[in-house]
């Protein structure tokens, strides 16, 4: 996003040069391209900034539809404000007295389920997309417990990897003994890690209550059900360290139990594997022998 | 009655009550029994604040400073309970009691003893819920939503939380079948269903929806209740239940009850901005239309909490579009409201600001519902601050500031004196600031990745929490001034005249003086 936005200045520049009027359309749209771009880039104001295909159309849908809900605010409270400021009485305004139009009520019932059904339309392909676990390349559980998760790679590279998942925050922190670090609350001992473009299907459970497992940055959130089990997908973009959290209240430690997800490329990956499953003493001589 | 007493002034056995405690104890006039139940939720709106106040102290700084995490859930958990079952609900129900006897020239409440019950089941609830805190355990925390298995872990004070809501939910029933019984049969002759105020076709239709809803909540509770100590596994996998069917029949009744707490709001600003504006209401019978229609919708969409819970995508789609459609009717609410204005011949008194207020704020939580009912959307900002940022946008600038526009409309016609101008002014401006800059930033918070229910937070939302809590203070804070303003009111008040709003129509403004004797409307009016 940063590269962009120089971009477009620079071509706006070149035609503001040539013609006034197309000018203040360039500006306009360089301006409301700008705004974007800081919203993008500024993920304080706005989600994080997307690392998969599902977060970026999430991320898009809601910029787009913050523009509609602009527009029809913009709308309805400029009719609104316009009329507080010249209707009234201290202006001496006097009150007509129409009640009633059966037209105006037909119109205005019919546009908003105009907009609805624009705003409905890429949501549904996304909700599609997103229920679409087939194909998955690997496949990892989730468990949640009061209050860690657990891990098992159940299928595909890594098959075999088991382990838990603990906020590794220490408690003085908490305690407001010692500063706290960047990733305060967001750091565990042992990562999920995932190689980069891979589908990845996640399948989640709980032991004891709901817990919820998410990551924002890849679009994914989905309750952990103790005694069902539910399925999600995602497909990284890009190696990093991706982090969430526990997002259904589960009870005194609920706000301590982060989610992070490593994402490695296909080499580095498969060294971490490797080095897992030498790490443990059952199961994984025979891995190692098949590869 | 009116035969039988056949007094000239239509209110004959004026002041024949105990007076003291006993009055109130035993009142069966629905105008002490609106009287209760508007001092009942102002001090349950209090206490609810108070624990607002709690929770927004321990987010003012990353850490945990003041709550440790099980008293801070416990602490969210009432905040809502008593906010939603002891503050708002009970607060429109008081409305109701005062308004629509008056309203439809009715003498009093269809079941008045019936009134007095349901009122005094009040107090037991709120006793049993605000002593919860103290039994060992504590009170329940496993949010305002209470779902199994966390609810089935906590101790003495989650039974205290169910008993508590089976006696809010009968005396919730009771009330709702008192107010349709009362509009449906003690209308004034020629008051028609379509002739009756908006404010009382709001609270019809809301009474339906108790009446529909209430019985689901108990028997979920219930449900809970067994499962907790007889061995019941409703809700435990591993006995062949399923907890997300408790999540089914808890928004079953659930998202009705967010409708409850708005359709009479709705009711009262639909009444407050033609009388300001000097013009009838626009469109009045797409309002009605438009209120049944949100009511209808209203069942039928509640798995839209439960997105994340995972089902069928064709169940999302189904839940989202429904959804969606209930921005129809609320749209058609709106323009109607901005065509009653437009050409209007407008004043801008309290009641007039908090409805204005009301519509502003109103429409940024549709617009932030609207967000929330697009599945993929949902999927990020579910049990995040962003829902937290949508539903106090509908439900403290929504609900409340409805209730504080009709309180400043409505207090001449209860107590006979004026409230001070000025300072209800300042009372909306303040409110206004504070809640804004409370609620606004918690949209980003939420975007951002803050999950709600959360003690403590990493640095990146530190800044933003310090805002709101600063916000949540002055909010609160001025919520005194409110109640300072209306004991101010009511004990030295300037005297009102019998209409003070020279705008307003309904019977109560028309037809009775201020303030509105004991008994009024024995003897009914005619609408013409």
């Amino acid at each position: 996003m940063f590269l962009v936005v120089p971009k477009i200045c620079k071509i706006s520049n070149h035609v503001g040069g040539n013609m006034r009027s197309k000018s203040v359309v360039t500006w306009a749209g360089v301006s409301a391209l700008a705004l974007y771009s800081s919203m993008a880039v500024g993920s304080k104001y706005n989600f994080p900034e997307p690392q998969s295909v599902i977060a970026k159309d999430i991320y898009d849908m809601h910029i787009w539809l913050l523009w509609i809900c602009l527009a029809i605010f913009v709308g309805v409270f400029g009719v609104m404000f316009y009329s507080i400021l010249k209707h009234r009485k201290s202006l001496g305004y006097k009150a007509a007295n129409f009640h009633h139009s059966t037209m105006v009520e037909v119109v205005w019932t019919a546009i908003p389920c105009l907009i609805l059904i624009v705003m409905a339309w890429p949501a549904t392909k996304t909700i599609i997309a997103m229920k679409d676990t087939s194909g998955s390349e690997m496949t990892i559980k989730a468990t949640g417990y009061q209050w860690m998760w657990g891990y098992d790679y159940l299928q595909g590279e890594g098959e075999g990897i088991s382990f838990f998942s603990k906020l590794s925050t220490p408690k003085a922190q908490i305690e407001n003994k010692a500063p706290k670090g960047e990733n305060y609350l967001l750091e565990v001992d042992n990562r999920v890690v995932v190689p980069v473009g891979k589908k990845v299907r996640v399948i989640i459970t709980a032991n004891d209550v709901l817990h919820a497992w998410w990551v924002p940055a890849l679009g994914v959130k989905q309750d952990a059900i103790p005694g069902f089990i539910r399925d999600v997908w995602f497909t990284a973009d890009a190696p990093g360290v991706y982090r969430g959290q526990c997002a259904e209240l589960c009870g005194k430690d609920h706000g301590f139990m982060p989610i992070v997800v490593e994402v490695m490329a296909a080499d580095d990956y498969t060294k971490w594997v490797a080095g897992q499953l030498s790490a443990s003493v059952v199961k994984t001589s025979m891995h190692i022998e098949n590869k | 009655m009116a035969a039988v007493h056949g007094d000239a002034h239509g209110h004959g056995h004026d002041d024949h009550h105990p007076s003291g405690i006993m009055r109130w104890v035993t009142t069966t006039n629905h105008k002490d029994i609106g009287t209760m139940y508007l001092w009942f939720s102002f001090f349950m709106f209090m206490v609810g604040g108070t624990l607002a106040m709690g929770i927004r102290a321990e987010l003012y700084q990353p850490g945990i400073q003041i709550l440790e995490p099980e008293l801070f859930n416990q602490f969210t958990t009432l905040h809502g309970l008593i906010m939603v079952f002891g503050a708002i609900m009970p607060a429109f129900v008081g409305f109701a009691n005062w308004q629509v006897p008056m309203m439809i020239g009715a003498p009093d409440m269809a079941f008045a003893r019936m009134n007095n019950w349901s009122f005094w089941l009040l107090p037991v609830a709120a006793t049993l819920l605000i002593s919860s805190f103290f039994v060992p355990g504590g009170a329940a925390a496993g949010g305002w939503t209470f779902y199994p298995p966390l609810s089935v872990q906590g101790g003495l004070g989650v039974d205290l939380m169910i008993f508590a809501i089976h006696i809010l939910g009968a005396s919730s029933i009771m009330g709702s079948i008192n107010i349709i019984t009362t509009i449906l049969n003690m209308r004034a002759p020629g008051m028609t269903l379509m002739k009756m105020p908006m404010f009382v076709w709001t609270w019809l239709i809301t009474a339906y929806l108790l009446v529909l809803v209430m019985p689901v909540l108990a028997g979920v509770v219930t449900m809970l209740l067994t499962d907790r100590h007889f061995g019941t596994s409703f809700f435990n996998a591993a006995g062949g239940g399923d907890p997300v069917m408790f999540q089914h029949i808890f928004w079953f009744f659930g998202h009705p009850e967010v409708y409850i707490m708005i359709l009479p709001a709705f009711g009262i600003v639909s009444e407050i901005i033609p009388t300001f504006s000097r013009k009838p209401l626009f469109g009045y019978s797409s309002m009605v239309y438009a209120t049944a229609s949100i009511a209808i919708l209203s069942c039928v969409v509640w798995a839209h909490h439960m997105f994340t819970a995972g089902m069928p995508a064709v169940g999302q789609l189904f839940f989202m579009y429904a959804t969606m459609l209930i921005a129809v009717p609320t749209a058609v609410k709106v323009f109607n409201w901005t065509a009653t204005m437009w050409r209007g011949s407008m004043t801008f008194e309290t009641p007039m600001l908090f409805s204005i207020g009301f519509i502003f704020l109103f429409v940024i939580g549709g617009f932030s519902g609207v967000i929330c009912a697009i599945v993929p959307i949902d999927i990020q900002v579910q049990d995040t601050y962003y829902v937290i940022a949508h539903f106090h946008y509908v439900l403290v600038s929504g609900a409340l500031f409805a209730l504080f526009a009709g309180a400043y409309y409505w207090i001449p016609k209860w107590t006979g004196h004026m409230y001070n101008e000025t300072l209800g002014k300042w009372h909306f401006w303040l409110s206004m600031f504070f809640f804004n800059m409370t609620f606004f930033v918690q949209h980003f918070l939420g975007l951002a990745g803050m999950p709600r229910r959360v003690p403590d937070y990493n640095l990146q939302f530190a800044d933003f929490n310090m805002i709101s809590s600063i916000g949540a203070f002055g909010f609160g804070l001025s919520q005194l001034l409110f109640l300072y303003i209306m004991v101010n009111c009511i004990r030295s008040g300037e005297k009102a005249s019998q209409k003070p709003w020279d705008g307003a129509t309904s019977l109560e403004w028309t037809h009775l003086p201020c303030p509105a004797p004991y008994h009024s409307f024995e003897k009914p009016p005619i609408v013409k």
